[in-house]
């Protein structure tokens, strides 16, 4: 796949662009006319101009080519979901169960090709039955589709280089005098093996599809899907929520044939020119329920920063769920909390739409004596199973803890305490003084060793309570008779 | 049995009576019986809430006191708690052990983090909403513009239909005209001490600015039972003070240092 020489740029000259390779400016990539002048990858940039002193030159934006590449998996999701980027200019797609959609694998090379193309892209695709074979005659073949089982044959008259070797062992099988990977199937393996490594016997089977190669596909292969194409592009708000609709009851449907549930739904949006934008929407529990669903989408519609730009049209959605889980169908009790249970959840998930995940919180216990770290505060939408609990408090006794901390503890100016180790008499806070009337502590807590922040001073902690009644949480960092004189901070405010 | 246990069942009990009739279920207890008495059996449910701080400081009162009455809010159902971003920051965030010792079960918490003043509204009125829950908390920061009178004819409306009271705590605000069915003035009070003067249970000051229901401009000290999640009388029925009355309505010089501070703070 190279890229088109733009028709509105002003020059018609030669294209090249250039990378720094090893201290010398050398050719990465070129367009048809430079390669029609002679010129080759490879070159170094002097080499070159001496060749063909008019030149376009550009340099290498590895950045924005893989933002390109990028832009163009998301298009072909359209295809499949499982796209994979095959870096730096490749992309594999699996059409297993797709291509029938779209009237077999044929049309779909064709449809797929012709799209790119009317973008400016040179292509060249192939579809075979393993990875590394439509992967490696794309590159240096000229078969268009592999039948069933023929990956072996086809790829016996492509160079070495097809291999994807490192370019000593290359070079090493050159110069034995073979050329094409039908010379190294023809040969027993153990002789590769032997001299390159398993790697190189592996790479082979792979290449004739008779190993299989492990894939990251670019975004994760839904458990289920459920999508709509459009003749005619879609765009107005009516139209594309009827869409969504449609889409939401059919995925419930699966899910409910499937007696599972679905925690996120993630809805596709397939603009005519290429753009495609992800929506997706999280739940706190499995739900199937579309009403539910759509009233999640609508929330998360309605509170996009970036709206959803239509453009000229959609002319396909999908509604994804990357996994599913098991669904449990209410029970509803006596009381009927179970289901109030279940309205709390909805109005936690539609908050979190609304607000953010990171925004509607619950708390966890954490098992530590650091006060700092005592509670972990997780989105609501997210239901972990934790073996801590919330230790009582001890009856009779007044809150030990703050209700609000600062973290990190505000530096406190402090003025006579009575005994060295004692609570102060009076402190200063945000330029205002407390004048200190009752005390208790100090609760020593002492660091983490554990932890990286150990170095941290042992921290003796003092409930105080002022003139006013307000009540404080301070503490002392360090001792006094140390090498430096104690620090000490305001921790939290009480009731 | 011990004596608090008792009493908690004898207000257990009293309560259970008392929902028989239908005026009563509409308003839940405090526990103190001078505000009960002078609130007219309770805290209305389904009724918007106004609890201030006298001044800025005196937030993580005003905000206790609030969750105390949720406390009291039958039916141990879960509280949700919208803060706006800024108090945090100014105040301190939410430390759930601490609210453990209040006697709210952090279990029973979601805190809904609000960047800006209609985002609090905002929520607050969803979670108003949704009568499963046991309360509402809302907490947005000085004098938000989005928060007038049909904001909080609105939020009132939403909590009368799900039958939830609803809390907001102000801090670093000044009432603006509301639809809130009282509004408090809250202050922290000495607690009274422990062993070798340690500081002991919360204690507030409350002050009844208003009541639709009945007369304003008492106040209580009161001090909140964990254990019993209930608040006692420390001291009984006063007339508040006027002096509160008068800095709280001009706009909050009575505390010179504090409302300066919250009204720079604020911008």
């Amino acid at each position: 796949m190279g890229k088109d020489t733009p028709a509105d740029l002003p020059s018609d000259l030669p294209l090249v662009i250039v990378e720094k390779i090893k201290g010398a400016m050398r050719l990465v990539a070129l367009s048809r006319e430079a390669k029609q002048a002679g010129l080759a990858a490879g070159l170094t940039l002097a080499d070159a101009r001496a060749r063909i002193p008019d030149l376009w030159v550009e340099d290498i934006d590895h950045r924005a080519d893989a933002a390109l590449l990028d832009a163009i998996a998301a298009d072909c999701d359209r295809a499949t979901p499982a796209v994979m980027i095959d870096a730096p200019d490749g992309l594999l797609l699996d059409i297993t169960g797709s291509e029938h959609l779209f009237g077999g694998e044929r049309q779909l090379r064709l449809g797929l090709s012709q799209r790119l193309r009317r973008a400016g892209l040179h292509v060249r695709t192939v579809i075979a039955s393993a990875p590394d074979t439509a992967r490696a005659l794309a590159r240096f073949g000229r078969i268009a589709i592999v039948p069933l089982g023929g990956e072996g044959a086809a790829v016996r008259s492509l160079p070495i280089a097809a291999l994807g070797l490192p370019e000593k062992d290359r070079i090493a099988i050159s110069r034995a005098g073979l050329k094409t990977i039908g010379a190294l199937i023809d040969r027993p393996t153990q002789l590769f093996s032997a001299r390159f490594g398993e790697a190189m016997t592996l790479k082979l089977n792979r290449l004739q599809g008779l190993a299989p190669a492990p894939l990251t596909t670019r975004r994760a292969i839904p458990m289920l899907w459920a999508e709509r194409r459009f003749a005619e592009p879609i765009g107005r708000t009516e139209d594309i929520e009827a869409a969504l609709t449609d889409l939401v009851r059919e995925t419930c449907d699966q899910l409910s044939a499937r007696r599972e549930g679905g925690r996120v739904f993630e809805a596709s949006f397939f603009r005519t020119d290429g753009a495609v934008r992800y929506i997706a929407v999280e739940t706190g529990r499995p739900l199937r329920d579309p009403a539910a669903v759509l009233r999640l989408f609508r929330e998360k519609l309605e509170s996009l920063a970036d709206p959803l730009d239509p453009g000229f049209g959609f002319d396909q959605m999908r509604l994804a769920l990357p996994a599913t889980e098991a669904f449990a169908v209410i029970q509803s009790g006596l009381d009927g909390r179970a289901i109030e249970d279940d309205a709390v959840a909805d109005l936690a998930d539609r908050l979190s739409t609304r607000f953010g995940a990171d925004r509607v919180l619950r708390f966890l216990p954490e098992d530590t004596h650091n006060p700092d770290r005592a509670a972990r505060a997780v989105p609501a939408s997210f239901n972990p199973r934790t073996s801590a609990v919330w230790p009582a408090p001890e009856a009779g006794q007044p809150p030990l803890r703050p209700t609000q901390i600062f973290t990190p503890p505000h530096l406190i100016e402090i003025r006579l305490a009575d005994v060295p180790d004692g609570p102060p008499r009076r402190f200063f806070w945000r330029k205002r003084e407390y004048e200190v009337v009752r005390a208790e502590g100090p609760e020593r807590i002492a660091p983490e060793w554990w932890r990286e922040d150990a170095a941290s001073a042992t921290r003796d902690y003092f409930r105080i309570e002022d003139l006013a009644g307000r009540r404080f949480w301070l503490f002392r960092a360090g001792a006094y008779g140390g090498e430096k004189a104690p620090a000490w901070f305001l921790q939290g405010v009480f009731a | 049995m011990a004596r608090a246990d008792l009493e908690t069942l004898r207000e257990e009990v009293a309560r259970l009576e008392r929902g028989s009739s239908p005026a009563a279920a509409a308003r839940f207890t405090t526990g103190s019986q001078a505000m009960d008495a002078a609130l007219g059996g309770g805290i209305a449910r389904g009724a918007l809430h106004e609890i201030f701080a006298e001044g800025i400081a005196d937030e993580p009162a005003a905000a206790a006191f609030a969750v105390a009455l949720a406390l009291r809010a039958p039916g141990r159902r879960p509280i949700l708690w919208v803060r706006q971003d800024f108090v945090g920051l100014e105040m301190g965030e939410i430390y759930a052990p601490g609210l453990a010792e209040l006697g709210l079960s952090p279990d029973r918490l979601i805190l809904v983090r609000a960047r800006d003043g209609p985002a609090v509204l905002r929520a607050g009125e969803e979670a108003a909403r949704c009568p499963p829950l046991g309360a509402v908390i809302v907490e947005p920061w000085g004098n938000p513009k989005a928060l007038d009178l049909a904001a909080s004819r609105r939020l009132s409306l939403a909590a009368a239909r799900s039958g939830l009271p609803l809390f907001m705590v102000r801090a670093g605000g000044t009432p603006t005209p509301s639809a809130a069915a009282t509004r408090w003035s809250i202050r922290a009070a000495p607690s009274r001490p422990q062993l070798a003067d340690a500081p002991g249970h919360p204690c507030f000051t409350a002050d009844l600015l208003r009541d639709r229901a009945g007369a304003a401009g008492r106040g209580w000290t009161v001090e909140w039972n964990r254990d019993r999640l209930a608040f006692t009388d420390i001291q009984g029925d006063r007339a508040a003070l006027s002096r509160r009355l008068v800095s709280v309505a001009a706009g909050g010089p009575g505390d010179p240092p504090e409302g300066r501070s919250g009204q720079r703070h604020a911008g």
